[in-house]
């Protein structure tokens, strides 16, 4: 089974790499390392901030960009080109499958994430001339938005596992946008009585809250961040990202391919 | 030549040739067109809706603000515009976003503060700015230090400067200077002296050279002023023992028992008007003095000396 499922990771990977995703590195290195130089040239004060609020903020967006949009195509893709009767025709479960596209993707952006955050120091180093132990908040920071792409690809699966990629994009962008509203929903279920209180709150919380996974914030800070936090953060994530997967594979497993 | 070179040719000229013209053709419309009020154009001034719209990314959306909020308080000073209409709210937006981004504060204080053209002339937004970040970053002595300036050289309310020195003379780790400059305040506020310690303390305590700049400026005005305020009563001393004013200096010196003219920084000597005013000889030299101003004088763009 884990051979099964490390082989179909293994080529979800290798799929994404052919498609240039990777290629996005190099548009992001210009990105920061142009920061980096300009940024105390027109403003004062903020050269370390502005490094870690764009290098995190642009690791974040790119990575979510890459997750909905390859994340949308992983099934659909499959179906359309009809490779996926030959890999289901061997002896591959649909949800070996399913988990296997979604390690795939994951550790396509784990990658990612690694070779941004090594450019995210570099351009640090170079503004503030050597590392400081309060910069440790900002691999809690990269961690913390691996766990938001894990929520992503498992929602980005979820969705292509019945829908068409068009629509997965749209449904998958649009809970990422709600999902950074969260707080706000909560605050509204708390205005509201009765039925339309039970509603809200009940939406609020099973939207995934990428807020409290937002910490670029108190990274760029160098705010402490609590060990109890980065635990049930971990966890919060985890437990989302197996709901939405178990959710994928219940669909994906009753769906006719004819 | 085969086909495919030719066209290759073809369109690698077609490229360069396009964006050159392109790029020449817009330089010239830039020319023609009348100049837009883009700077003054705020296009949405309210914070909540900017953090809204900023999807959770409220620091690099602060960063963003910051800098713009810098570049129009720059491109307007380097004008010597007399209004900055869009600073206040482009401050209050970037504080919203990042109440942690102290140097908004400190820079956004000592930009809405003074009088123009060297500042927005809004010494009351300016407290409100700087109450909002001590409410947000109630550890950060500098935030009590920067309103208790405002207090004391916008406004002249030394005793409020005393107060709120004192207040952050409590902040745990705050410099030892905010005691004694809170103990200054109450007995003498206005005295040269007192000013020249608070400059001392701004220029000493920070790395910023645009600060250390600025307050070598105004440690060179108080010099200035010292020397123009005690001239002036010599003068008067002069003219009351021998019932005319002086015809230059150097008879005030001389009377005074002093070993020359007084000069200023610059090494300039002071100088004598008909009507017994001390004038300094260069005052564009000194962008913040107050004393030794020709009549109808008009400031030049400020320049700053390295501190030596």
């Amino acid at each position: 089974m884990n051979a099964r499922i490390g082989h179909i990771a293994s080529n979800t990977f290798r799929e994404a790499v052919r498609d240039r995703v990777l290629y996005n590195l190099i548009a992001f290195a210009l990105l920061l390392s142009g920061a980096a130089i300009l940024v105390g040239q027109i403003s004062i004060d903020i050269e370390r901030l502005v490094v870690v609020d764009l290098g995190l903020t642009a690791v974040s967006l790119f990575g979510i960009v890459i997750a909905i949009f390859i994340g949308i195509g992983l099934v659909s893709k499959e179906i359309e080109k009809r490779t996926l009767y030959t890999v289901l025709s061997r002896p591959v479960r649909r949800w070996e499958f399913i988990v296997g596209k979604f390690l795939g993707l994951a550790g396509t952006l784990v990658v990612n994430t690694f070779f941004m955050a090594i450019g995210v120091f570099g351009a640090l180093l170079y503004v503030t001339h050597k590392f400081s132990a309060a910069d440790a908040s900002i691999l809690i920071a990269l961690y913390f938005i691996i766990l938001e792409f894990l929520i992503v690809c498992a929602l980005a699966l979820l969705f292509s596992s019945f829908s068409t990629p068009l629509l997965s994009a749209i449904f998958a962008f649009s809970l990422f946008v709600i999902g950074s509203f969260a707080e706000d929903l909560r605050g509204f279920a708390a205005m509201t009585h009765g039925f339309t209180r039970w509603i809200a709150t009940a939406a609020a919380y099973l939207v995934p809250n990428f807020s409290v996974l937002n910490v670029i914030s108190a990274a760029a800070h160098e705010q402490h961040l609590s060990a109890q936090l980065i635990l049930q953060n971990t966890f919060y994530a985890l437990f989302y990202t197996a709901m939405a997967l178990c959710g994928a594979v219940l669909i994906f497993e009753r769906r006719n391919l004819k | 030549m085969t086909a495919r070179k030719r066209t290759t040719i073809v369109a690698a000229l077609g490229l360069v040739v396009g964006m050159t013209a392109s790029m020449l053709l817009l330089r010239h419309i830039d020319q023609i067109r009348p100049r837009a009020t883009i700077a003054d154009a705020l296009y949405i001034s309210s914070p909540k809706i900017i953090r809204r719209a900023s999807l959770g990314f409220d620091g690099l959306m602060a960063c963003i603000y910051w800098t713009r909020t810098v570049q129009y308080f720059g491109h307007r000073h380097f004008l010597r515009s007399g209004s900055y209409n869009e600073l206040a709210p482009l401050l209050e937006i970037t504080t919203a976003l990042d109440p942690h981004m102290i140097p908004a504060y400190q820079f956004g204080a000592s930009f809405l503060a003074p009088r123009p053209p060297n500042g927005a002339g809004e010494p009351v937004r300016a407290i409100e700015l700087m109450k909002y970040g001590i409410e947000h970053n109630p550890d950060n002595w500098r935030l009590y230090y920067d309103l208790g300036f405002v207090y004391y050289t916008e406004l002249k309310d030394y005793k409020r400067a005393g107060e709120v020195f004192e207040e952050g003379s409590k902040v745990p780790d705050a410099h030892p200077f905010l005691k004694i400059l809170a103990a200054q305040m109450a007995e003498h506020g206005a005295d040269y002296s007192t000013a020249r310690m608070l400059w001392t303390a701004t220029y000493e305590s920070s790395h910023e050279s645009n600060i250390r700049q600025n307050a070598l400026e105004h440690l060179r005005a108080i010099r200035v002023d010292e020397d123009v305020t005690m001239l002036q009563a010599a003068i008067e001393r002069f003219r009351q023992n021998n019932g005319r004013l002086p015809t230059s200096l150097w008879e005030v010196a001389a009377a005074e028992h002093l070993r020359g003219i007084p000069l200023d920084p610059d090494g300039n000597p002071y100088e004598l008007s008909l009507d017994g005013q001390v004038l300094v000889a260069k005052p564009d030299d000194f962008p913040f003095i107050t004393k030794g101003l020709p009549p109808d004088y008009k400031p030049a763009p400020p320049k700053f000396h390295s501190p030596s």
